[in-house]
């Protein structure tokens, strides 16, 4: 699982362009939306593909993005239970 | 300034109906054009519905009379074939008569043609024609062309969904203040593979009819269209005794400043676009007897644009619907197409059915018209709004 | 009761370094190529890292020019903002367009999709100031930034607007740049910036940049000149381009007489310099001339670097040696004129007055 989070972080700060940080930066309970790293809407879109890309995982309504993206640990009990790749 | 805008011609081509008549035949039997797309091979093809027009460019290309060895792009075939048509509902038989300028928006340009060859043109030589026909400005360019606008002013505007009410705010400057005696104005985009995408990208496509303003919308579907409308300043349609449409007599652009593509909460932009048009128009709320709405039918603009609607005219809310339920979201080329539907509006003292809609929505009590309603209509509101913030609003009068 | 229109502030990233304004040109940078790219600030130092990962090379060039230009005119907000772009966010635009067709339509990201929307500069730099006034994105080829121009002209003129920021902007694109190499539009060979208009060759050497600028109804200090007046044509052709360049002096009250430079925009394709030599040894050849494009290169605003080119000389009064086109010196720079087009098309004549 830490495995998983730590890739998850690196894949983050791929996908979206956080080029100033590193894996470090991200704690694994940080808010990643509104306050903490202060994603946005566009930020999700790019995290759904993420999830798509590297996992698997096909979410349908952005709606669903909000609970899995709240942290990286919320990220990575989701992606572990439902990854198919 | 103070001089009048009148609208003395006009020509569309949409999804539903290849000219002004055919047009709003369907707008008052409630006939909409939303289709799975057939001219574009995409693997969304049913996750998507689209509002296409049923001639294929080759068809096009044969209305205009064009060579075999033209370089147009659809979005120019689309703008060339509804521009002639507003040349010719103007009664416009020397186009030279008159300082006339061209004013024409569009989003996609020549993509249609670079997502087909972009990789093709680096060997093929038959097809590098189009490398020239991609940039935004060549489809106006040949609209000029086919006018016979020469040695004048033309240009193109871009401001992703709003950019043909801005081209028809600017062609109203224009007159107003003088440069210009007549300014056609409008604008042109064609269905392509990069707006289908780019719009799955944002998962804002709607998998079935898009249903403005209802509480289950699950987003738009795309089409493509072009209208274009002939501005004349007073001098002209007193010189030539001519038949006037409708006058433009507000308009007003305002930047939402929240997001590069969603709208604010609360419709910021889209509330000072609303007011200043008005003050512009020198109005109050009241004297909007139909709001023509830029009603997408995705969550996020149909609940900012009604609560701004809110704003603006408080309890009392003149009738509003969004005719995207008919011709889908046309894009740069919405504001002219909506603009034509304004005047017809006001020709034919029509409301059009907001199409689709079934449930309230949960935010606010205001409910789009939902029958068509005969009434006698003075001034119509047409809102029309895009991306990175971009909020327009021009009204349209039956009198000077 | 229409109101004179300045020029109160300039920024300006091009294929020079030009984005410190207390400097002109100090350096030439001499390019040998068939494509030249701008000499970058260091756009950490005006954009937080937040707001510049998802911005594209063109939005920050542009937002970073406006931040210069509205410094110098002492503003920290404008009313309008008006955008001049040929293209766009190629870039952007590039890399979804191969991305569908790379990936067949799958794992697409909305971040280029949203750039490669042409006004997506005005509304960054709207989101940036916070600016909630009207915003225009013109993309007229070679008139783009000239429309922008006229626009803002006519409602400061009017007193709609006081304050307006009006700017071009183009960027590179690895994959336009190959298919424009292709049809020609970009020289065959490599060629020194200096040596340009000796190329004898068809097509130009293609550049990028943003320029921009403050325009408001108030003359202040910082204030470098009046715009006069601008003009467009969609089409002209060469035969009437010295009339059509007189006529619109004419419409200003002004002889040929009156002017004391000439701002050509000539790229060294000899298929379509000859549309300058019209004005270069007939009308204007007792006038002093000055070119430019070999320092920015060729891009459908590169006439915004014209702009800011004469916005300098006569601010400063003087002329940088490397710009001269021609053997006659002004003794004094009160009236410029501009004229540019490129490809035959899209031609504009701009008038700029000393203050």
């Amino acid at each position: 699982m830490e495995a998983l989070k730590q890739e998850l972080k690196k894949n983050i700060i791929e996908q979206i362009n956080l080029e100033d940080m590193t894996v470090e930066d991200i704690a694994n309970e940080d808010l990643l939306f509104g306050g903490g790293l202060g994603l946005d809407s566009i930020d999700a879109l790019e995290l759904i593909v993420m999830l798509d890309k590297n996992y698997g995982i096909r979410l349908t309504d952005p709606k669903e993005g909000r609970a899995i993206f709240e942290s990286i640990n919320t990220m990575a009990a989701y992606v572990a239970e439902h990854r198919t790749k | 300034m103070g001089k009048g805008v009148a609208i003395t011609g006009m020509g569309i081509i949409s999804a539903i109906g290849n000219n002004v008549a055919e047009n709003y035949q369907s707008l008052i039997e409630g006939k909409k054009g939303i289709t799975r797309v057939s001219k574009i091979k995409t693997n969304h093809v049913n996750d998507i519905m689209v509002g296409e027009i049923a001639f294929t460019n080759q068809e096009l290309e044969q209305q205009l009379g064009l060579s075999s060895n033209n370089n147009y792009s659809r979005t120019a075939l689309l703008g060339a074939i509804a521009a002639k048509q507003a040349i010719k509902n103007a009664g416009i038989i020397d186009i030279h008569a008159y300082r006339t300028g061209l004013v024409s928006a569009t989003s996609v340009g020549g993509m249609d043609m670079t997502e087909r060859y972009y990789y093709d043109y680096l060997e093929n030589k038959e097809t590098q024609k189009y490398i020239e026909g991609h940039h935004a400005g060549d489809s106006t360019q040949k609209i000029a062309e086919q006018l016979g606008i020469e040695q004048s002013f033309v240009t193109t505007i871009s401001t992703a969904c709003s950019s043909a009410a801005n081209a028809i705010m600017l062609g109203a400057r224009l007159i107003k203040s003088g440069q210009l005696d007549r300014v056609i104005v409008g604008g042109t985009d064609c269905l392509s593979k990069f707006t289908i995408n780019g719009f799955k990208t944002l998962m804002i496509l709607s998998d079935t009819y898009n249903a403005p303003f209802d509480e289950n919308r699950k987003g738009l579907n795309l089409g493509e269209a072009a209208a274009f409308l002939v501005l004349e300043s007073d001098a002209v349609v007193k010189a030539e005794n001519k038949e006037v449409l409708g006058y433009v007599k507000g308009y007003a652009n305002a930047n939402d400043a929240f997001h590069q593509t969603a709208s604010s909460d609360h419709g910021d932009g889209a509330t000072f676009a609303m007011e200043k048009a008005l003050k512009v128009a020198n109005y109050a709320p009241q004297d909007i007897d139909y709001i023509n709405a830029h009603g997408t039918a995705t969550g996020n603009n149909d609940l900012s644009e009604g609560r701004a609607i809110i704003r603006v005219f408080g309890n009392d809310v003149p009738d509003f619907s969004s005719t995207k339920a008919y011709t889908g979201h046309t894009l740069a080329a919405a504001g002219a197409i909506e603009a034509v539907y304004s005047v017809l509006a006001l020709q034919h003292n029509v409301v059009y059915p907001n199409l689709n809609f079934k449930t309230q929505m949960k935010e606010f009590s205001i409910k789009p018209q939902l029958n068509i309603k005969e009434k006698p209509l003075k001034n119509v509101m047409s809102n029309s709004f895009g991306f990175g913030g971009n909020c327009s609003t021009v009204i349209f009068s039956k009198e000077q | 009761m229409n109101r004179n229109v300045y020029i109160n502030g300039i920024g300006s990233i091009s294929a020079q370094k030009t984005f410190e304004n207390n400097e002109f040109l100090n350096e030439f940078v001499d390019h040998e190529a068939q494509v030249i790219s701008v000499v970058n600030p260091n756009y950490k130092d005006y954009i937080p890292p937040a707001a510049a990962r998802r911005m594209a090379s063109g939005i920050k060039m542009s937002v970073v020019a406006s931040k210069i230009a509205l410094q110098e005119a002492g503003l920290e907000q404008v009313d309008a903002i008006i955008t001049g772009t040929g293209m766009g966010c190629v870039r952007d635009s590039e890399k979804f367009v191969s991305a569908i067709i790379d990936d067949d339509e799958q794992y697409l990201t909305p971040t280029s999709f949203i750039q490669s929307t042409h006004n997506t500069v005005g509304g960054q730099i709207a989101l940036e100031l916070q600016c909630k006034g009207y915003n225009f994105t013109y993309v007229h080829a070679s008139n783009s930034f000239e429309s922008a121009l006229i626009d803002a002209k006519l409602q400061l003129e009017l007193g709609e607007e006081h304050t307006i920021l009006v700017g071009g902007v183009d960027e590179l694109g690895e994959h336009t740049t190959a298919l424009h190499k292709i049809i020609n539009h970009i020289k065959p060979e490599i060629v020194k910036a200096s040596q340009l208009l000796q190329s004898k060759t068809e097509g130009a050497v293609f550049g990028e940049g943003a320029n921009f600028f403050v325009l408001s109804n108030e003359k202040q200090p910082s204030t470098y000149a009046e715009v006069l007046s601008v003009k467009i044509y969609n089409t002209l052709p060469k035969a009437e381009v010295a009339q059509a360049a007189i006529q619109f002096l004419k419409s200003n009250n002004l002889e040929v007489e009156d002017i004391d430079l000439v701002v050509l925009g000539n790229n060294g394709d000899v298929k379509f310099d000859s549309f300058y030599d019209e004005l270069i040894s007939k009308v204007f050849n007792n006038t002093q001339q000055v070119y430019y494009k070999h320092l920015c290169g060729e891009f459908n605003t590169a006439s915004s670097f014209g702009f800011w080119l004469a916005s300098k000389i006569l601010k400063t009064q003087i002329l940088p040696d490397c710009v001269k086109l021609n053997h006659v010196n002004s003794s004094a720079f009160k009236t410029v004129l501009l004229y540019n087009q490129y490809r035959g098309e899209n031609h504009s004549f701009t008038l700029l007055k000393q203050c």
